[in-house]
């Protein structure tokens, strides 16, 4: 039994996620990442249990393994108990810790990910945080949301958000004792280091491209080959 | 009596869901887009119905949107939960509701893994007590919002201003229901008529008057996917499911959609502008779209609360089509007036 597929098998979700495939595709059927993507989630099993490192490593190095929406479908489906959703996580954490990951386009935009979620968490308590989410980069949040975002105090008061006050309520700020404790949560479980890890490919690859830091974050952000798509 | 087909699959998935006294969390995607349907939720139970829900001003995100786009470790998530369960004892609560669909699937995944490999809970209460110095009890019993909603679904009925029904023809209103993949498709016992016919949102418009529309693609994914949206270049994901799923809706004619996830209700509504904006295309009638609701907003309106006091100026598929066809009053002056 090769190297990767202990490591992946160290991953709680890989040990609830596999058990024995038979290969009926009934994951796929229901997927609806196979519908868009050139995306078999059937064979993603059936690779992880052939326990082939080649086929393991190509995997962590494509695209495919970045197509699933994390939906879990696929588990309410499964004749033989498997989590196709469950693997792919256990994958992509593996692709991360390995640095495989700047070897896809898809498995590249981890980076702007990491940045703008885990940022949010650390700076505000919140994964999305409505001063960081901003029609620029979300046009179909429409007319609305425009106006939403222009004047983002006054409609926050008047449908009764408590946003950046004191006590609880809606989008209230996070005491900083509370963000500390995530942050120290995030330093002592992995987090951080995943942090780091990605930032360290991410500047190296953008240097070799010749673009500053934000350029390379705008460009893995915003650009996509159509040969993913089906 | 004899209970036959979907009714008696949805008898086997029934919970025991307790009407008082829990600690609430707060969902991140709705606070930031349905501020109100929170507001309303718990000006529900605790004045309305003087129920005790407890929140603290010190939880946090769950962690749930990071963890399913890959950017924080299981060991991360499942230790944010925790220091909330902390939070949860420290506050003398036993029962737990969140307000999201992410968070509640989270939870659900976080206690059902414990309970497989209890040396992973032992190492996570490890990390929480080092970081925080903090210990925690296990929730007695996790709930969505919406399962207490669904529980109050009667209570809400008895005071309600209004009925979903067509005013003019008398007919009930044609609903869509979108239920969110978390609540039921990991767990189905989980969730209130498990994960074939979950009935949390069937129950709601029953009792308040309206009708469910079945139709094709009704299971399937609003196509949020999380890295799918939330990365710029990924979006065609999306919005081609949400696409999917209206053109298998039209030809039912719905009047309105229920939510019950964070973040459906968001792509629901704003991908409708979209294809709209790409193709010309509208699901709606006379060139409108369909109407996407929170079941928080839903209940609001049915008892009698102003549209824009729920919020519904933050949409960007306009709701008046819906309001006019149940009759209910508005100012169209005040909508966006600040
Ligand atoms: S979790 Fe991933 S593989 Fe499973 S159905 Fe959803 S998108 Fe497909
Ligand atoms: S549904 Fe299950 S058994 Fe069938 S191909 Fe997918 S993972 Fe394998």
């Amino acid at each position: 039994m090769g190297k990767l597929f202990d490591r992946l098998n160290e991953d709680y979700r890989f040990r609830e996620g596999l058990n024995a495939c038979i290969n009926c595709g009934t994951c796929t059927a229901i997927c609806p990442a196979a519908e868009f993507y050139k995306y078999d989630p059937r064979i993603i099993t059936d690779t992880v249990q052939s326990k082939n490192e080649e086929a393991i490593e190509e995997l962590l190095k494509g695209d495919t393994i970045w197509y699933c929406g994390e939906c879990m479908s696929c588990v309410t489906r499964c004749p033989r108990k498997n989590a196709p959703g469950l693997i792919i996580m256990a994958l992509r954490s593996l692709s991360m810790d390995t640095g495989l990951f700047i070897h896809s386009e898809k498995g590249r935009q981890q980076y702007a990910l990491t940045v703008a979620l885990n940022n949010n968490i650390l700076n505000y308590g919140y994964c999305v945080y409505p001063r960081t989410f901003k029609y620029k980069s979300h046009p179909e949040y429409g007319p609305v949301g425009k106006w939403i975002e222009e004047n983002l105090e006054a409609v926050h008061k008047k449908v009764g958000s408590n946003l950046d006050g004191d006590g609880p309520g809606i989008l209230r700020k996070i005491p900083d004792e509370d963000l500390k404790e995530l942050k120290d949560i995030f330093d002592a479980t992995g987090a951080t280091k995943r942090m780091e890890t990605i930032e360290m490919y991410s500047i190296e690859r953008a240097k070799a491209l010749g673009m500053s830091r934000e350029e390379y974050l705008n460009h893995i952000f915003t650009t996509t080959l159509k040969e993913h798509h089906r | 009596m004899n209970i036959n087909g979907k009714k008696k699959i949805w008898s086997e998935y029934q919970k025991e869901i307790p009407e008082d006294h829990y600690f609430y969390v707060r969902s991140c995607i709705r606070q930031n887009f349905f501020p109100a349907s929170e507001k309303l939720f718990l000006e529900i139970v605790r004045e309305r119905l003087s129920l005790d829900f407890f929140e603290t001003e010190h939880h946090t995100t769950c962690g749930g949107i990071a963890y399913h786009s890959d950017t924080i470790p299981q060991e991360t998530v499942m230790t944010i939960v925790a220091r909330q369960f902390a939070l949860m004892t420290e506050a003398g609560y036993k029962n737990y509701v969140a307000s999201c669909i992410t968070s509640f699937g989270l939870y659900t995944e976080i206690l059902d893994t414990w309970h497989h490999f209890p040396e992973l809970e032992s190492k996570i209460r490890d990390y929480l007590w080092k970081t925080t110095k903090r210990e925690f009890q296990k929730p007695e019993y996790l709930a969505h919002a919406s399962d207490v909603v669904y529980k109050l679904r009667n209570k809400i009925a008895s005071q309600a201003k209004y009925k979903l029904v067509n005013k003019d023809t008398g007919e009930p209103l044609k609903v869509v229901e979108h239920i969110g993949c978390h609540y039921s498709k990991m767990f189905p016992s989980k969730g209130v008529g498990g994960a074939e016919y979950p009935y949390v949102l069937t129950g709601m418009i029953e009792a308040w008057g309206g009708e469910i529309v079945d139709y094709p693609e009704r299971r399937h994914c609003c196509g949020f996917g999380f890295r799918q949206y939330l990365v710029q270049a990924n979006r065609g994901y999306s919005i081609s499911n949400t696409h999917k799923k209206f053109e298998s809706m039209a030809p039912f004619k719905p009047d309105m959609i229920i939510t019950n996830c964070p973040g459906c209700p968001y792509f629901l509504d704003r991908w409708q502008y979209v294809i709209k904006e790409m193709e010309g295309k509208t699901y709606g009638e006379n060139g409108e779209g369909i109407p996407v609701f929170t079941y928080e907003e839903v209940a609001g309106l049915v008892l009698g609360y102003d549209p824009w006091y729920l919020g519904m100026q933050m949409h960007q598929t306009a709701v008046e089509p819906l309001l006019d066809k149940i009759g209910i009053k508005y100012n169209k002056e005040e909508k966006y007036l600040l």
